[in-house]
């Protein structure tokens, strides 16, 4: 069974509350924040990886770990 | 705590999943508006945010710069032409220890004046995990227009029961 996606509507001016089922185009916009949001994500980790890649690569190359360059840094 | 002036304009407690909230109609009676809220999405990752709208205004009005800290990781990020704006981890989802929610304020200063909007929000997610995450957001709509309606839209698909939104407006003292 396909879950059918609701928004609630508070109003202020009544205090009443409505459930609404979401349009069609309500659910594509959702869908594509949601795709965008993933892409980011997916996007945040890989920089992270490539900068912790690098950080590693010249801590290689001097020689040093990483407890040793902090105790440099201070 | 509260003064006198910090007053509950409406609340809601979702009794089952949504995925999304909208607080209509909003007074424009104060002087600021805060919105309070504990939430948890059913998405599948760590954590989500929430997605902002005024006045359901979906063109490129928004800008947002975030920063972000795990405990062991920090971040920033910033999106200059968005349709949202962000509360950048305001719902913990399925990944995050069971029953736990997170908490964030939004704060919306000066809503009704002509002039663009400016916002900012804190959030923080609840988990018994290393993976914690806290972050604060700096926001603007570029609209003139008074603030009559907020539209919080969970980006990990919905709401769990149980999310509780609470929105309040504070007057300036003479």
């Amino acid at each position: 069974m396909t879950e059918t996606l609701t928004k609630v509507v508070v109003d202020c001016s009544t205090g009443t509350q409505e459930v609404v089922p979401l349009t069609a185009a309500e659910i594509a916009e959702l869908e594509a924040a949601a795709d965008k949001a993933e892409a980011d994500r997916k996007a945040a980790e890989e920089e992270a990886a490539a900068k912790e890649a690098a950080r590693k690569a010249i801590l290689d190359k001097l020689g040093l770990t990483a407890e040793e360059a902090a105790v440099l840094l201070g | 705590m509260p003064s006198p002036t910090y007053t509950l304009i409406a609340s809601n407690t979702l009794s089952s999943s949504a995925a999304s909230v909208t607080f209509s109609s909003i007074p424009n009676t104060f002087t600021d508006l805060v919105l309070k809220g504990s939430s948890r999405s059913a998405g599948g990752n760590q954590a989500f945010a929430i997605l902002l709208r005024f006045n359901s205004d979906s063109a490129t009005n928004y800008s947002d710069t975030t920063i972000e800290g795990s405990g062991s990781a920090a971040s920033s990020y910033r999106e200059s032409n968005s349709v949202y704006g962000y509360i950048t981890n305001g719902n913990v989802g399925s990944s995050a220890t069971a029953n736990t929610f997170s908490n964030w304020e939004l704060y919306l200063p000066n809503y009704t004046v002509n002039s663009n909007k400016p916002f900012a929000d804190f959030s923080v997610t609840e988990t018994n995990a290393t993976a914690a995450k806290m972050s604060a957001d700096a926001g603007l709509w570029r609209n003139t227009a008074t603030i009559s309606s907020i539209v919080l839209t969970d980006n990990g698909g919905n709401f769990v029961s149980g999310s509780s939104f609470f929105l309040y407006g504070i007057r300036a003292t003479a």
